[in-house]
């Protein structure tokens, strides 16, 4: 019971019932494209670099509410920020996924600590972010979450 | 003799709890559980008769080769083939297609040939298709499915079934949609063009009667752990005028008459299809399995999954916003569904936490999946032990999952 209450956070149900930045962004000057193979999850992330600065951010897609949750609040975190801020930020969501253990100073991303315990989801929640890594990195081919290590 | 009275107890894996809820195993279209008379097979034989098959002639080796034949012979009569020989062993429904595809497709097909299947088709009877068709230069092509009712199109038959279709290759019945197909007259409107039938029966053979020469089919691939028998085995119906003209599709030891350097002639069928030590226990195990469902009775089993499969259809009809798919009447024993804003593995995670054991995603059926316009679904598929309590289970579950998302 507990596992689950934990998976599905408030703020991942929120994120999956009302997701933020959702859509093909018009002005975007970066596109890459995420996909799960095994589950079917796709995710799309549009960015609008200004220089090194993610001046915009949006996605699209279809899933899982981890994974969409996910990507929907990546958006919220990543706009304004720099590629490597945002290489950090990563870092750190993979860390909090994968462990279980949230950074102090981390706030709405510490909804995704629950998925530690489902170590089958942990692709799910970080679908987004290759898509975005991969956007940021000008990488036009398609992530995908399955032939990486998590 | 099993007797449905207590079908339940001669399963052991399902008398456990899930977290603190029983078990409710509803994924037997993916595999079902096992009866204690085929685990007991198992370990009988591997405590008393273990010995290699075919060259031996010792004590042992011999009661080996008796029940790996004696097994042979129960799979026959269980499809109602002529002849022992015209059933091969293999891994399971996969590996039989592949052995189709392998031989009888490179041996006969050629560029301007067309290889017929459905728009249902499981991966494993896709794929294999997919490669013969590179390898000999031969089409595919495609008879449609209806939408969301899932039945095969039937009236494009005559449009599509010319001349040039070699091979037909369907499933009876649809592990995503629970829709039965009707073998018998797609393999006499096959046999009018002169194409050759492939039925693919991972989803029929432990839930109907199957009789493979009522049928009409050329070839029937099928897989033992989807009727209570061990992984890793399952077989191939062939019919021998067929086996016979077909060249073998791996070499090894146990499937030659004579070996030179430079060239060996062939067994018969059925060696000549299994080459190396064959899967011994497991296909012993698995005539084991056939005597169970033969004790349960196959028309039986048939009326009782199909009446939990269009139970637990109206039951979930009744859900807000729910997408059935497949025949509401006349299925199989499953269902399948969806729902627009939740999706399918959010579904099977949470109905884990209640011991419900489901299927979520698109089952190895990803071009249906695109052409229906989902992702995913959620399936939930019955066999012998399952109870109408079981359906009451898994409808409460949905409630509760509805509930927290919506
Ligand atoms: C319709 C159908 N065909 C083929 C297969 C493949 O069976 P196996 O994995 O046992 O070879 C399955 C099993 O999932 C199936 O449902």
């Amino acid at each position: 019971m507990s596992d689950l209450a934990d998976l599905y956070q408030q703020v991942i149900l929120d994120h999956n019932k009302r997701p933020r930045n959702r859509g093909r962004l018009p002005t975007a000057n970066r596109v890459a494209h995420g996909d799960n193979p095994t589950c079917g999850d796709q995710c799309s992330v549009y960015l609008r670099l200004d220089g090194d600065r993610i001046a915009d951010i949006s996605f699209d897609g279809s899933g899982c509410a981890i994974s969409q949750a996910s990507a929907s609040l990546m958006t919220t975190q990543l706009k304004g920020r720099t590629a490597a801020e945002a290489s950090k930020l990563y870092d750190e969501f993979r860390q909090i996924v994968t462990t279980g253990q949230a950074p102090e100073e981390i706030s709405d991303l510490a909804a995704f600590a629950g998925v530690h315990a489902f170590p089958a989801r942990i692709k799910c929640a970080t679908l987004g972010w290759h898509a975005a890594l991969n956007a940021l990195k000008g990488d036009p081919v398609a992530a995908t979450t399955e032939s990486h290590k998590d | 003799m099993p007797s449905w009275s207590n079908v339940r107890s001669d399963f052991p894996a399902l008398h456990q709890n899930v977290g603190n809820k029983p078990l409710v195993y509803l994924d037997n279209a993916a595999t079902t559980q096992r009866p204690q008379a085929v685990i007991e097979s198992l370990d009988h034989f591997y405590r008393c008769d273990n010995a290699n098959v075919h060259r031996g002639l010792h004590a042992l080796s011999m009661r080996a080769t008796d029940a790996y034949e004696g097994a042979r012979t129960r799979v026959a009569r269980f499809l109602n083939a002529a002849a022992p020989e015209e059933i091969i062993f293999t891994r399971g429904t996969t590996e039989s297609v592949n052995l189709v595809a392998a031989s009888w497709a490179t041996a006969n097909l050629r560029a301007g040939d067309v290889i017929m299947l459905t728009e249902m088709e499981h991966h494993s009877n896709l794929v294999p298709w997919q490669l013969a068709a590179k390898r000999t230069g031969a089409t595919l092509r495609f008879l449609p499915v209806t939408g969301d009712e899932g039945q095969l199109d039937l009236s494009q038959l005559d449009r599509l079934l010319t001349p040039e279709v070699k091979l037909f290759a369907f499933t009876h019945v649809s592990n995503t949609l629970g829709t039965i197909n009707p073998v018998a007259d797609l393999c006499a409107r096959a046999r009018k063009v002169g194409a050759i039938t492939v039925v693919d029966g991972a989803q029929s053979i432990g839930h109907l009667p199957v009789d493979v020469r009522a049928l009409g089919c050329d070839f029937f691939a099928f897989s033992g752990h989807k009727m209570g028998g061990p992984t890793g085995i399952g077989g191939l119906y062939g019919r021998r005028e067929l086996l016979d003209a077909m060249p073998p599709w791996q070499g090894g030891g146990g499937m030659i008459n004579h070996v030179d350097f430079l060239e060996s002639r062939w067994k018969p069928s059925p060696e000549r299809f299994e080459a190396g030590t064959p899967n011994i226990a497991d296909a012993i195990a698995l005539g084991a399995a056939c005597d169970y469902l033969d004790g349960l009775g196959r028309d039986r089993i048939a009326a009782h999954d199909r009446e939990l499969a269009e139970l637990a259809h109206a039951r979930l009809s009744a859900l807000p916003g729910i997408r059935l798919l497949g025949p509401a009447r006349g299925r199989s024993s499953l269902v399948s569904f969806a729902f627009t804003d939740i999706h399918a593995h959010d579904i099977v995670t949470f109905a884990d936490e209640d011991g419900v054991a489901l299927r979520g995603g698109h089952h190895c059926n990803q071009p249906l999946m695109r052409k229906l316009g989902l992702t995913g679904t959620t399936r939930a598929s019955f066999y012998v032990y399952n109870e109408t309590s079981d359906i009451e289970a898994l409808v409460a579950s949905m409630e509760r999952i509805l509930k927290f998302f919506r």
